[in-house]
C-alpha cells in the first residue's frame, strides 16, 4: 500500500496526530493491507476527540471501502462495507421501506465507526445502541479475515471496542422498516428543566430529542424543544445542496452575546403551542451535516464535546452540571438532552439507562477546565463519558464508569498481542493495561 | 430504458459516476479487468436502483473480445452510451527506467479504448442517438517533465475525441472529453497536487456536461484557465520549467 505521511484531526480539531494514513479502495488490496502488517482502522473521524487518531504510528482510512454489498428484503438484512456512511443508506434505502435500525446525528459517519462506538440515536430508547443491529462482523485480525456472531466475546469487545480487536471490513446490520424518507416533527416548548425532563419522560414517539438553551439560566434553566419524529411518506422538495464553512471562523463568531441570541430564535421559533412540521429525512436526522465542515465554525483552536449520561436517578446532578455550563457563559449553540434505555452492544458501549447531555466548547482554558468539572460530577452522579466525544478525561476516571474493562482488554490482547491497534484515545486513558 | 457500457469501471474516479447513473434507473455494463471488484460494484449499483447490471471483461491491451461485447451491448433495444475511464499513469522515472512501458500506457489510455470505440461508434449512430464520454487528462494539453508519456496517450485520445465528435456528432451522438486535473483516488495517493478535486465532484461535473451536451469540461473547473495559461507560454521559456 502507499503510505502518505499527514497530519489529521478530530472533528473538534482540538487534538490532530501526524502519521501515515493509507486508504484501500478496492476489496483486493486488503491483502496488500495485511502484508503491511497490523494497523488501527478510522473512518470519516466524526469522533470529537483522539479516538480515530494515531500520533505514533499508522491509522488505515477506510471511507473508499464503502459498497452496499447485499440486502434480503425478507429480513431486512443489509451487508456493507465497513466505510459506507449510514447517511447514504438511509437516503437509498427509505424510499423503499427501510431504515438503519439506529442512526447518530451526522449521517457522515461510516458503518466502522458505529460500531467501533457502538453508537446510539433519537430512538435508543425503543431500538438500544447500534451494535444490537448487527447480525456479523467481518474483522481483518492478524492478518486474516474473520467473521464474529452476536453472543461472542469478541462481538463484545467489538461493538464499541474502538477498533481494538481489528480492522473492520464488512458488517451486516439489519435494518427496520419504515414509512417512507419523511419525517413528521412535532416541536413542544419545554420552558424549564422540569418540564424538559416531563416532556422527554412521557415521550412515546419513535423519536425523541430535547435541544437545550444552554445560556438560559434562572427560572428558564433547562429550556428547550423537545422534537419528536415519527417516519412518513409524501413528497416534500428535496434538500438543497450543502453549503461550506470555506474559512475558519474567527474566535469571536460564538461569542456570547451571539449564542445568547441564536439560541432566543431557535427556542422562539417554535409557537408556545407547539407545532407539527414535515421535514425531509436528513434534516430531521442530520441536521448540522446541511453546513459541511461546520466545526471549522470554532476557529483554528476547535473545540471539545462534553458528554455524558447519568442514571434516572441522578438527574438532580445533571441539573447542576447544567447551572454551571449555563453560568459560565462558555456554551454553544449546540446542545442536546435525551433519556436513554438501557441497550448496549458491547463492554466498553457509552449508554445506560438515564440522561445523556452533549454541548459543545471553545477550546480555551475555562472552557476545558469547566469539562473537567463536568466530568468530575458525572463520576460522583455514578455516570459515564462517551468516548466518541471524549477528548479531556483520565483513565483513573475512565475505569469507575466502564465495570466491563477488564472482559474487554482479555478480548483485546487476544485480537492485538502486540498492541498494533492502540490510538491516541487507548494511550491516553491507559484503556488496554490493567 | 438507457444502458451505458463503463471502460475501467473499477477507476476511483468513475464510482460516485456509476452511482449518479444506478440511481437514475440507467442499466450499466461494467467492464474491466478485476473481475472481483466488477462484481462488487455491481451490486453496489443493483442496490443503488440500476435496473440491470452485467459484468464483462474488458482490457485495453487485448482487443480479442471486442466484437462479443459489442454484440452484447448492442443487443438493447434502447439508447446506447458510453464512458471511457481506462488509463494507466506509472511514475516517469519508471517508464524511463523501462521504454517498454510505453506501449502498455498507450493501450491503456488510447489504442484499447479507441478500438473499442471504433467498433461500437456505427451502432450508435444507426440509432441516432446517444452520448460517448471519453476521460482524458489535463496531462494531454502540454508535455510536462513530471509524465510526457502519460501524457502524450492522453492527448493522443482526446485528438481522437476531438475527431470522432465531429464524426459522430452529424449522426446525433454526442462525444464529450473530460479533461480532469489530479482527482483525490489511489492513483494519486501520496502525491502533492494542485487544484485536487474529488470523484463526487467530477461525477456532478459528468452529469451536468452529459445534460448540456458540452463538448470539452474541464473539471475542476479551474484547470480550463490553468491549461490555456501553461499552453501560451513559449516553448523556449516552456523547456526550462519544471511545472
Ligand atoms: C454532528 C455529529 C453528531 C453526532 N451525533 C451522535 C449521536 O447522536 N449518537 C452517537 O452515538 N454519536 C454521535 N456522534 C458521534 C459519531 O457518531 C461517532 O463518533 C462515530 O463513531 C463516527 O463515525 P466515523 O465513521 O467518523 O468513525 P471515526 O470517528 O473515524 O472512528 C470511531 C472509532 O471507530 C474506529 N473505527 C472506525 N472505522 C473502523 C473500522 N472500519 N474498523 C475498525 N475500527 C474502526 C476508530 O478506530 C475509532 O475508534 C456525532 C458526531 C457528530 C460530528
Amino acid at each position: 500500500m502507499t503510505w502518505t505521511k499527514t497530519e489529521y484531526a478530530g472533528w473538534g480539531r482540538a487534538l490532530s496526530a501526524k502519521g501515515e494514513v493509507t486508504r484501500p479502495e478496492r476489496a483486493d488490496m486488503i491483502a496488500a493491507l495485511a502484508a503491511d502488517g497490523a494497523a488501527p482502522a478510522m473512518g470519516m473521524r466524526r469522533s470529537y476527540g483522539d479516538a480515530a487518531l494515531n500520533s505514533e504510528g499508522r491509522m488505515i482510512d477506510m471511507t473508499r471501502l464503502d459498497r452496499l454489498l447485499s440486502f434480503d428484503p425478507k429480513t431486512g438484512i443489509l451487508e456493507v462495507e465497513a466505510g459506507a456512511r449510514i447517511g447514504d443508506i438511509a437516503e437509498t434505502f427509505a424510499p423503499r421501506g427501510w431504515l438503519p435500525a439506529v442512526m447518530p446525528g451526522t449521517g457522515f459517519a461510516t458503518i466502522g465507526g458505529c460500531i467501533g462506538q457502538d453508537v446510539h440515536g433519537k430512538n435508543h430508547h425503543h431500538q438500544g445502541s447500534f451494535g444490537q443491529h448487527v447480525t456479523e462482523i467481518t474483522l481483518l485480525q492478524k492478518g486474516k479475515e474473520l467473521r464474529v456472531k452476536p453472543g461472542s466475546a469478541l462481538f463484545k469487545a467489538t461493538v464499541g471496542g474502538l477498533g481494538q480487536t481489528g480492522v473492520i471490513l464488512r458488517a451486516k446490520i439489519r435494518m427496520i422498516p419504515c414509512k417512507g424518507d419523511l419525517v413528521f416533527v412535532t416541536e413542544r416548548r419545554a420552558c424549564n428543566w422540569e418540564e424538559h425532563l416531563t416532556l422527554l419522560d412521557a415521550s412515546e414517539a419513535t423519536y425523541t430529542v430535547g435541544w437545550i438553551d444552554a445560556t438560559a439560566t434562572g427560572p428558564e434553566l433547562g429550556r428547550g424543544i423537545v422534537e419528536e419524529g415519527e417516519s412518513g411518506a409524501g413528497l416534500v422538495k428535496k434538500r438543497g445542496k450543502a453549503s461550506k464553512v470555506p474559512l475558519d471562523a474567527p474566535h469571536f463568531a460564538l461569542a456570547k452575546p451571539i449564542v445568547k441570541a441564536f439560541n432566543w430564535a431557535y427556542f422562539h421559533r417554535v409557537p408556545a403551542r407547539g407545532r407539527t412540521v414535515v421535514k425531509a429525512l436528513g434534516d430531521f436526522f442530520f441536521p448540522l451535516d446541511k453546513i459541511h465542515d461546520w466545526n471549522r465554525l470554532y476557529g483554528k483552536r476547535g473545540f471539545y464535546q462534553f458528554q455524558c449520561v447519568v442514571p434516572l436517578g441522578a438527574a438532580p446532578a445533571l441539573r447542576q452540571m447544567l447551572q454551571e455550563i449555563a453560568g459560565s457563559g462558555l456554551a454553544s449553540p449546540l446542545a442536546v438532552l435525551k433519556r436513554m434505555g438501557p441497550g448496549r452492544g458491547g463492554y466498553l458501549s457509552f449508554p445506560m439507562e438515564g440522561y445523556t447531555l452533549a454541548i459543545d466548547f471553545p477550546n480555551r482554558p475555562e472552557a476545558r477546565a469547566l469539562i473537567k468539572r463536568l466530568e468530575a460530577m458525572t463520576s460522583e452522579a455514578g455516570g459515564r463519558l462517551y468516548f466518541a466525544k471524549d477528548g479531556l478525561a483520565t483513565g483513573a476516571q475512565i475505569r469507575a464508569m466502564y465495570p466491563d474493562l477488564p472482559k474487554w482488554q482479555r478480548e483485546v490482547k487476544k485480537a492485538d498481542p502486540d498492541g498494533a491497534l492502540v490510538t491516541d484515545l487507548v494511550r491516553r486513558l491507559n484503556l488496554r493495561t490493567a | 430504458m438507457n444502458s451505458w457500457i463503463i471502460l475501467g469501471a473499477t477507476s476511483g474516479m468513475a464510482r460516485p459516476f456509476l452511482r449518479k447513473l444506478a440511481e437514475q434507473g440507467n442499466a450499466l455494463f461494467l467492464a474491466g479487468r478485476n473481475q472481483e471488484e466488477l462484481e462488487t460494484l455491481a451490486a453496489d449499483c443493483r442496490l443503488r436502483g440500476a435496473p440491470a447490471v452485467q459484468v464483462m471483461r474488458f482490457d485495453a491491451r487485448d482487443h480479442s473480445n471486442y466484437a462479443d461485447l459489442i454484440a452484447t451491448f448492442t443487443a438493447q433495444g434502447d439508447v446506447l452510451n458510453t464512458a471511457v475511464f481506462s488509463g494507466s499513469m506509472p511514475d516517469q522515472e519508471v517508464i524511463d527506467a523501462n521504454p517498454a512501458l510505453i506501449e502498455g500506457v498507450m493501450a491503456d489510455s488510447y489504442t484499447g479504448p479507441a478500438t473499442f470505440l471504433q467498433m461500437l461508434v456505427p451502432h450508435m449512430e444507426a440509432r441516432s442517438a446517444g452520448t460517448i464520454l471519453g476521460v482524458g487528462s489535463v496531462a494531454g494539453d502540454r508535455g510536462r517533465l513530471g509524465n510526457y508519456v502519460y501524457g502524450a496517450a492522453k492527448a493522443a485520445f482526446a485528438t481522437y475525441l476531438s475527431g470522432l465528435r465531429n464524426r459522430a456528432g452529424r449522426k446525433g451522438v454526442h462525444v464529450i472529453t473530460v479533461k480532469p486535473g489530479p482527482v483525490d483516488t489511489a492513483m494519486t495517493q501520496g502525491m502533492e497536487l494542485p487544484f485536487m478535486t474529488t470523484p463526487e465532484a467530477v461525477a456532478d461535473d459528468l452529469m451536468k456536461a452529459i445534460e448540456k451536451r458540452r463538448n470539452v469540461v474541464y473539471t475542476a473547473r479551474i484547470w480550463q484557465v490553468v491549461m490555456t495559461v501553461i499552453r501560451l507560454i513559449p516553448e523556449p521559456i516552456f523547456k526550462k520549467m519544471s511545472i
